[in-house]
């Protein structure tokens, strides 16, 4: 469970959050305040807009309709479900790069903090394209992190990784969440969810259905094992 | 901050794709040295098996008084040949059946026969191996260089027949078959008749007769004088006289050098940029670049700019190049730079247009390869080749994409041809906007 510290501001505050592609709209309507620290799983069917709701809060996609407030503008970290770092870099360069890119004061000091939390450091001169996944995926973290941001964004994080990568990198976040980092992550692994996270939001055709503790949701189905809690939600309102 | 960044991790990804910079470095090098070899020596000759069966002694023809010598036409053919002497007409065939020769011409013993009896054409004869592209290229080389011969024949023969003429009408020494005869002339003749007539009395039976040939005579002095333009007109019917009426005609092989190194810019400049671009799409960093750490404009003009550079710089070394081979004005080399500079911008536009709409490398490569061969085969067509409305389609296509443009600009700065460098570089400005426009509209992350 993450050690969610008392909130005492709310760095990220989403209201009415939409987003229409045409016709079609990806998100209807998603409100959810993040408090300092604070952990949140956002957790959803396939197609039900939690890549795209992620992109919104990044920054990457403008909202059609809604807010989104920011204690600190700008201090929001990105982890693509994809790694979005070049293969023909090294894994030093890409985070000098994005650390100039973010404007981090001092970019060597960050690469070189990075690179430490990482346990990247003996693998700094390396290029990505040489990495296996579970460390291309540790870079694409660390290019999130990389400018120090209040909030970090992650969207399906451990899809590709094996069970030690994934504790590993799990140990990572937490011991920035530790440290007063919030996180909002997408993932389809309930058991991820309820391990790591404080609040849940349960997304379905782009509406949220759901936002509380992942043990609110398993009292009000009368289950403890939060994926059939999950499961039995979604088909109560027909998903 | 953002654009130096970029522009540094491009040239570091660029420096990592060896393949890439061995191209980069090793085809303007190449194309250098094909165009310029390809330009400053002669195209190659086809090889033909050659058999003069003219007996020496009869090689040179006495017609009248001009001697024509059989050889002097022999030289003519081997401009356009690459002639293998051979002794027998076996030989020559088995040369053309071997593929020794791509083909064999036989110069028949009569042939100085029939040009003296001047009663029909003379031949010669010429045989192939049956291969299609080779007989058509011996026959259009062979076949120009007898029109020559021929043309040069024909005034020789109306020399001929102009000296014939003369002494018909003036009169003098014939020489024939080693005797000389002195022959009258027409105009004398008619001299010694007007005086024969005035002598004779009015009422001589004579007097109507001879006024019948006294006429006859006068007719025929005045008529065959004329007779000699028309052998003349017909040596050489028609000769054309040349006249360029507007701007500066650019010869082909400076032509040329201008469309090697346009196509050149145009390749390098449109895949580089839609290449580094698409390349952002497929690392997935466009939408981490995007969410605010590099505007739409700043990522476009980075792509472009690099491009756009690393094309002209490889496309100079190309022409500098080009310039060991054939004489190019290197005094116009700050004219050269401004044209590649404006070409190279306007093909980076277009390159970021492509780039921005597609999703892989190899795509915007394909993309890349199919939209520019048919430009630069559209831009090449020259106008009024083909029927007006295609030309209206033509010319439009040409004017909306930029290899017309650059290639105007180029010729403009190494040729000095028409329109002016100021045109064309206007006409690229104005591209660059445009696909500039198009590519910010593509761009999405």
């Amino acid at each position: 469970m993450a050690a969610a510290a008392e909130p005492v501001t709310a760095p990220l505050q989403a209201r009415g959050l939409s987003k229409s592609f045409g016709q079609r709209v990806a998100v209807q309507d998603v409100s959810f305040t993040l408090a300092r620290g604070e952990v949140l799983a956002i957790i959803g069917p396939n197609g039900a807009g939690k890549t795209t709701l992620l992109s919104m809060l990044a920054g990457a996609l403008a909202p059609t309709a809604g807010e989104l407030a920011l204690s600190d503008p700008g201090a929001i970290g990105w982890v693509p479900q994809q790694a979005a770092v070049y293969s023909k870099l090294s894994v030093a360069e890409n985070l000098r790069l994005f650390a100039r890119l973010e404007g981090v004061a001092d970019p060597d000091a960050a690469v070189a903090k990075m690179l430490a939390q990482t346990g990247l450091r003996e693998r700094a001169a390396d290029q990505l394209g040489s990495l296996s996944g579970g460390n291309r995926q540790r870079v694409n973290i660390a290019v999130g992190l990389i400018a120090d941001p209040a909030v970090l964004l992650l969207d399906e994080p451990t899809a590709s990784l094996d069970p030690r990568q994934r504790e590993r990198l799990w140990e990572f976040i937490n011991a920035r969440v530790s440290d007063g980092t919030s996180v909002v992550f997408a993932t389809h692994d309930t058991a991820e969810a309820q391990r790591y996270a404080a609040q849940l939001l349960v997304l379905a055709d782009g509406q949220a259905l759901f936002t509380g503790a992942p043990a609110e949701l398993g009292a009000a189905q009368h289950e403890f094992d939060l994926e059939r809690a999950f499961v039995a939600f979604l088909a109560e309102r027909g998903h | 901050m953002a654009l130096r960044a970029l522009l540094g991790k491009d040239l570091r990804i660029l420096r990592r794709s060896p393949v890439l910079v061995v191209l980069l470095i090793v085809y303007p090098v190449v194309i250098a040295v094909l165009i310029g070899l390809a330009l400053s020596s002669s195209p190659a000759r086809p090889r033909v098996a050659f058999l003069n069966e003219i007996v020496p002694s009869q090689a040179t023809i006495t017609l009248g008084r001009e001697q024509i010598r059989t050889e002097s036409y022999e030289r003519f053919l081997f401009q356009a040949i690459q002639p293998v002497p051979v002794h027998t007409l076996a030989q020559a065939l088995a040369d053309v059946r071997d593929g020794k020769t791509v083909a064999a011409l036989i110069i028949p013993p009569e042939l100085p026969e029939q040009l003296a009896s001047a009663s029909g054409s003379a031949y010669v004869d010429v045989i192939y191996n049956g291969d299609a592209i080779n007989q058509s290229l011996v026959e259009e080389a062979i076949e120009s260089k007898l029109a020559q011969a021929n043309t040069l024949l024909a005034a020789q023969l109306a020399g001929v027949a102009d000296g014939y003429i003369n002494l018909l009408l003036t009169g003098g020494d014939l020489h024939f078959l080693g005797s000389s005869y002195n022959v009258l002339g027409l105009a004398r003749a008619q001299t010694i008749l007007a005086a024969a007539l005035a002598k004779l009395p009015a009422s001589s039976p004579l007097r109507p007769e001879l006024q019948q040939v006294d006429a006859f005579a006068k007719i025929a002095v005045s008529n065959l004088g004329g007779s000699k333009q028309v052998i003349g007109a017909v040596a050489a019917p028609i000769a054309a006289h040349e006249e360029v009426i507007s701007g500066r005609r650019t010869p082909l092989n400076d032509y040329a050098v201008a469309v090697a190194v346009s196509v050149s810019l145009m390749f390098i400049c449109i895949l580089l940029a839609s290449g580094m671009l698409a390349l952002e799409r497929e690392e997935n960093t466009l939408g981490r670049l995007r969410r605010g750490l590099v505007s739409k404009g700043q990522l476009l003009a980075e792509k472009a700019l690099l491009a756009a550079v690393l094309a002209v710089a490889v496309s100079f070394a190309m022409l500098c190049g080009i310039g060991l081979f054939v004489p190019l004005g290197w005094g116009r080399i700050g004219l050269w730079l401004l044209a590649m500079c404006g070409g190279g911008l306007a093909f980076a536009a277009l390159g970021v247009a492509m780039g921005a709409v597609v999703r892989e490398v190899r795509a915007a490569s394909l993309l890349v390869l199919l939209v520019s061969l048919p430009l630069v085969f559209l831009a090449l067509v020259p106008g009024g080749s083909v029927s007006s409305g295609l030309d209206d389609v033509i010319r439009v296509v040409s004017a909306v994409f930029p290899f017309k443009a650059a290639l105007e600009a180029l010729d403009a700065a190494i040729n000095q041809s028409q329109p002016s460098l100021t045109v064309a570089l206007a006409h690229l400005a104005a591209l660059i906007a445009g696909f500039g426009v198009l590519a910010r509209l593509a761009l999405r992350p």
